[in-house]
């Protein structure tokens, strides 16, 4: 293994909700079912442009923005998202853009509210989607202003609760500290909201927390997504590939 | 014959679209998803050829497996149920239904309900003992084998009241 993946097995390619069937009855029954979200759409479109707004009001740097390709560490793609689900153990959802618009696998799928999942396939017009609530997904996360990070499982039990692991135990907690994506993983950008710690045990001869985080993400009520690619991310890979071979 | 052919295919399709666009979203007290599809091998002709039956009963499996990203975990429950069908109707049927002239409509109530019932338990305790894989979780999968369970069979059996052909 090269690279460290989102799975840790290879599921088929094929029998996957990306594929074309799939694809269109899902899309043909989003074409209907959106038009009765759009009001609370419309609601949440708006808190976003006002909490985007109000970051651009109050930035301190020059009026220009640079947009030089070369400071663009980032490229955002809005996908609807057609499929979810919740109740299983590996959850899965799919979205209506795939490697046409340049969706591929281990890419960072986000909602305006927190994080969501990671592209685990995608075929020319749609990608599935590992969602958080899934017992293969690992990602990479931290507690909010410190440097402390863990990896953030699913143990299946809530759909709004998902864990966090190995926080050594000489880290102060308190319940109500937010959690965002760590910077050890080139698919999230560092400080995507997570959600905030619910409540976490200590055993007294373990060295690590158990953590139960509250997700902000409803993940019961989606529709829109936002697909990140990393554009350094090739670059790091082999970086890091580099230092395997070396070791091998 | 052709024409319970073509009643197969048409079955086969909108159980499919009915299970992947209604049942996979219904998420009844968060995780109940009734599985109505089983339908299909309860509906299915009894003196049919065995190879066909589990060739289009791993099909259909399949095909919810594709909508609801499950590698083929409902392909190999469905497969199992299939392969069942025959000794679980000659225990709940008794002799009868060996003879030649033996339909479903003839059997009693609770003798239809005892057979969607098995039909029902085997496949979901297949289901989820793949879908969680973990001995650890037994009393988690107990759960949702009778909860999910007792869901699909109300739907089931309220479908088979709609749709059964012969009304006394």
């Amino acid at each position: 293994m090269l690279t460290v993946r989102s799975h840790s097995f290879h599921r088929s390619k094929f029998f996957n909700s990306a594929n074309w069937v799939s694809g269109i009855v899902y899309n043909s029954r989003d074409n209907i079912t959106s038009y009765f979200k759009l009001k609370e759409e419309n609601s949440l479109l708006l808190e976003e442009n006002n909490k985007l707004r109000h970051l651009l009001f109050n930035r301190n740097f020059s009026d220009s923005v640079a947009l030089d390709s070369a400071e663009v560490g980032y490229e955002v793609l809005a996908a609807r998202i057609i499929k979810n689900s919740y109740a299983n153990s590996e959850n899965y959802l799919t979205i209506n853009k795939g490697s046409a618009h340049g969706v591929s696998q281990d890419m960072g799928v986000i909602t305006s509210t927190g994080i969501l999942g990671i592209v685990e396939h995608s075929t020319k017009n749609y990608a599935a989607i590992q969602s958080v609530l899934n017992t293969n997904s690992n990602i990479n996360a931290k507690i909010k202003n410190t440097n402390h990070f863990g990896s953030l499982t699913w143990n299946t039990d809530h759909f709004d609760v998902v864990q966090l692991e190995d926080i050594p135990r000489l880290v102060t907690l308190t319940v109500g500290d937010t959690i965002i994506t760590g910077a050890m993983s080139s698919i999230f950008p560092e400080g995507i909201p997570i959600g905030v710690v619910n409540d976490f045990k200590l055993e007294t001869s373990a060295s690590f927390y158990t953590i139960n985080v509250g997700l902000f993400n409803d993940m019961t009520n989606l529709s829109t997504a936002y697909v990140i690619t990393n554009l350094s991310k090739p670059e790091i890979e082999e970086l890091e590939s580099n230092i395997l071979d070396e070791q091998d | 014959m052709n024409r319970t052919n073509i009643l197969i295919g048409i079955r086969f399709v909108l159980l499919i679209l009915a299970q992947v666009l209604i049942f996979n979203d219904l998420n009844f007290y968060g995780f109940i998803n009734p599985m109505v599809y089983i339908m299909f091998l309860f509906w299915y002709p009894i003196k049919e050829n065995r190879v066909v039956f589990l060739l289009v009963c791993f099909l259909l499996g399949l095909s919810i497996d594709m909508f609801s990203d499950t590698t083929a975990i409902h392909a190999a429950a469905t497969v199992s149920i299939a392969y069942f069908r025959g000794p679980m109707m000659r225990f709940v049927f008794g002799i009868n239904y060996e003879f030649q002239s033996f339909r479903l409509a003839q059997a009693s109530m609770v003798q239809q309900l005892t057979f969607l019932t098995l039909l029902i338990l085997t496949h979901h305790t297949i289901f989820f003992t793949l879908e969680i894989f973990s001995f650890a979780h037994a009393s988690l999968i107990m759960k949702k084998v009778m909860l999910t369970g007792i869901g699909t069979l109300v739907l089931c059996f309220l479908l088979r009241n709609l749709f059964s052909r012969d009304k006394e």
